[in-house]
């Protein structure tokens, strides 16, 4: 699996040097692709903060700002994100933490990030009604995150 | 000449019996697991805890309660490259009609059924601490696991890291086995001790090593690094300044206390954690608090 892992980045490297320009600054459009998935994962970690705060106990719980959070959670979770991977847009361009293997296995990605939806539509459907319903669903939605930053993201 | 030749030979004797006691694979008390019936249910969470299922898996399987131990991951190393073993019950391939003394030999010594040493990617330092009866138990609930027909895959070591002799030696100088933490202040941290020194092995990771890959305990949990993958962070008191309620809700869920997500190989951790119960990860994080400041 190591070795695949970089013969990959090897290969992705010699390929994003091609989506570079010559003075070593990314293009604009490749770098705007990769802000615009980093800030989807930020809006993730925001609206879980809230909720997360409550199943900690950090906040108190209100039935309307947690079924906001997790409306929002569950409606992030479900926008169409293909034009923010580009291919070759991974961390060997030095600005971002994507690792190439999400294109080499693109329909596991899909279900990785299906999975997220799934966790996600059961927070929105618990998040509302009380707190115990709200934290039983935390651990799912983590674990949802997980998976893929556990095969996807490097350090 | 004749004089300094045998004095020669007489040293290279007395260096090779030194050489054979210190390689000389140590064994279990087999005593202490004579009476001892092993529990399924209870070897469960043992089992969660101790993260068998990290390494044994299928590559890139996905964490559930009834994992197959069919083995095949790789852990790269600076000494070469190790395969894990299928530990499933299977008779032929995996570990099926193992004695409870054979197990326990490998999981506490490094020692396999016909006398060689294991290399030490399979943290049985840590495990030598495990209780006896936890053991048995571990072994009874992984006997209830699916069996798996892989075969066992070669690891890829070359000399002299290929002479499983020579491990005894590796064990002599770093094979230390008593606490990190030396005097615990309560119930809690003791419980909590157990867990993150014995089962979870938290120093196999986050601890710096040795050349020789030997850990280096005076700075524990310190920080250390997986060949491959990357910095581990530190997690001392004095480095990690979440709260014990922070560390506990980051062993349950994997989110940090701004949400991130955990990565890489501390995912296997979380969905482990995740399986134990809540006074358990609230044990490992005093226990992290508990660690005197360097
Ligand atoms: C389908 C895969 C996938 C899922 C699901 C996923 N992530 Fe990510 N996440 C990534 C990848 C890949 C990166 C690295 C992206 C980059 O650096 O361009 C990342 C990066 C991040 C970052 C850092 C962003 C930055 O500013 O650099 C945060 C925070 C994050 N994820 C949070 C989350 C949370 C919280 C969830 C769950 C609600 C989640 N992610 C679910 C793949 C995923
Ligand atoms: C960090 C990864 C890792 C963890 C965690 C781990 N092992 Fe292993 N295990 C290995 C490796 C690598 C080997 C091969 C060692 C060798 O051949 O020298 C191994 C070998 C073994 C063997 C010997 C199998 C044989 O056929 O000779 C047994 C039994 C075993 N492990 C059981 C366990 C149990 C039980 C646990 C949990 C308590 C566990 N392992 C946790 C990596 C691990
Ligand atoms: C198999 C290797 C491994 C083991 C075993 C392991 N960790 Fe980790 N741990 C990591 C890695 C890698 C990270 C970094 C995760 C990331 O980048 O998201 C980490 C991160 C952490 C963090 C977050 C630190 C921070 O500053 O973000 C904590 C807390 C932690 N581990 C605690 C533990 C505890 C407690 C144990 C034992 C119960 C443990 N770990 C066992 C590899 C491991």
């Amino acid at each position: 699996m190591k070795t695949k892992f970089f013969l990959a980045t090897a290969a992705v490297a010699m390929m994003g040097a091609g989506l570079s320009f010559a003075d070593g600054h990314v293009d604009p459009a490749v770098a705007g692709a990769i802000k615009a998935r980093q800030g989807q994962m930020q809006l993730y970690a925001h609206n879980l903060g809230v909720l997360g705060a409550m199943a900690k106990g950090d906040m108190d719980y209100n039935a309307e700002t947690a079924q906001a959070a997790a409306d929002n959670l569950l409606a992030v979770s479900g926008l169409n994100a293909m034009t923010m991977w580009p291919q070759g847009s991974d961390n060997s361009l030095g600005n971002n933490r994507a690792s190439p293997d999400i294109w080499t296995n693109f329909p596991d990605v899909v279900t990785k990030a299906g999975a997220l939806s799934t966790a996600a539509g059961d927070m929105a459907a618990a998040a509302g009604k009380d707190l115990d319903g709200l934290r039983a669903a935390m651990g799912p939605l983590g674990g949802a995150c997980g998976a893929c930053h556990k095969a996807y993201r490097t350090k | 000449m004749a004089r300094l030749f045998r004095w020669l030979l007489a040293l290279a004797v007395l260096g090779g019996i030194a050489f054979w006691i210190m390689t000389w694979p140590t064994k279990v008390n087999s005593d202490d697991f004579a009476t001892l019936t092993g529990d399924a249910a209870r070897g469960e969470p043992v089992f969660h805890a101790a993260g068998c299922a990290s390494c044994h898996t299928a590559p890139n399987s996905d964490a559930t309660d009834r994992p197959i131990l069919s083995g095949g991951q790789r852990f790269a190393s600076d000494f070469g490259t190790f395969i894990a073993p299928n530990i499933s019950p299977d008779a032929t391939h995996g570990i099926g009609g193992w004695t409870v003394i054979e197990f326990a030999n490998a999981v506490q010594k490094g020692v396999s059924p016909d006398g060689a040493h294991y290399f030490p990617a399979f943290p049985y330092v840590a495990y030598a601490k495990m209780e006896a009866q936890d053991v048995v138990d571990l072994k009874a609930f992984m006997e209830t696991l699916p069996a798996s027909d892989a075969p066992r895959v070669a690891h890829e070591v070359g000399f002299p890291f290929n002479i499983r002799r020579s491990l005894g030696g590796w064990k002599w100088l770093f094979a230390d086995e008593t606490w990190v933490m030396k005097n615990t202040p309560n119930a809690e941290v003791t419980r909590g001790r157990y867990l993150a020194e014995a089962l979870a092995h938290c120093g196999e990771c986050h601890t710096p090593r040795n050349p020789l890959g030997g850990l280096d305990r005076a700075n524990w949990l310190a920080g250390g690094f997986i060949p491959g993958e990357g910095k581990v962070p530190a997690i001392t008191p004095d480095q990690l300044e979440w709260s014990t309620q922070d560390i506990a809700y980051y062993l349950e869920t994997g989110f940090t206390p701004e949400f991130d997500s955990a990565g890489g190989a501390m995912t296997h951790v979380v969905e482990n954690f995740g399986r134990l119960s809540g006074e358990d990860r609230a044990a490992v994080a005093a226990y992290l608090k508990a660690l005197a400041q360097p």
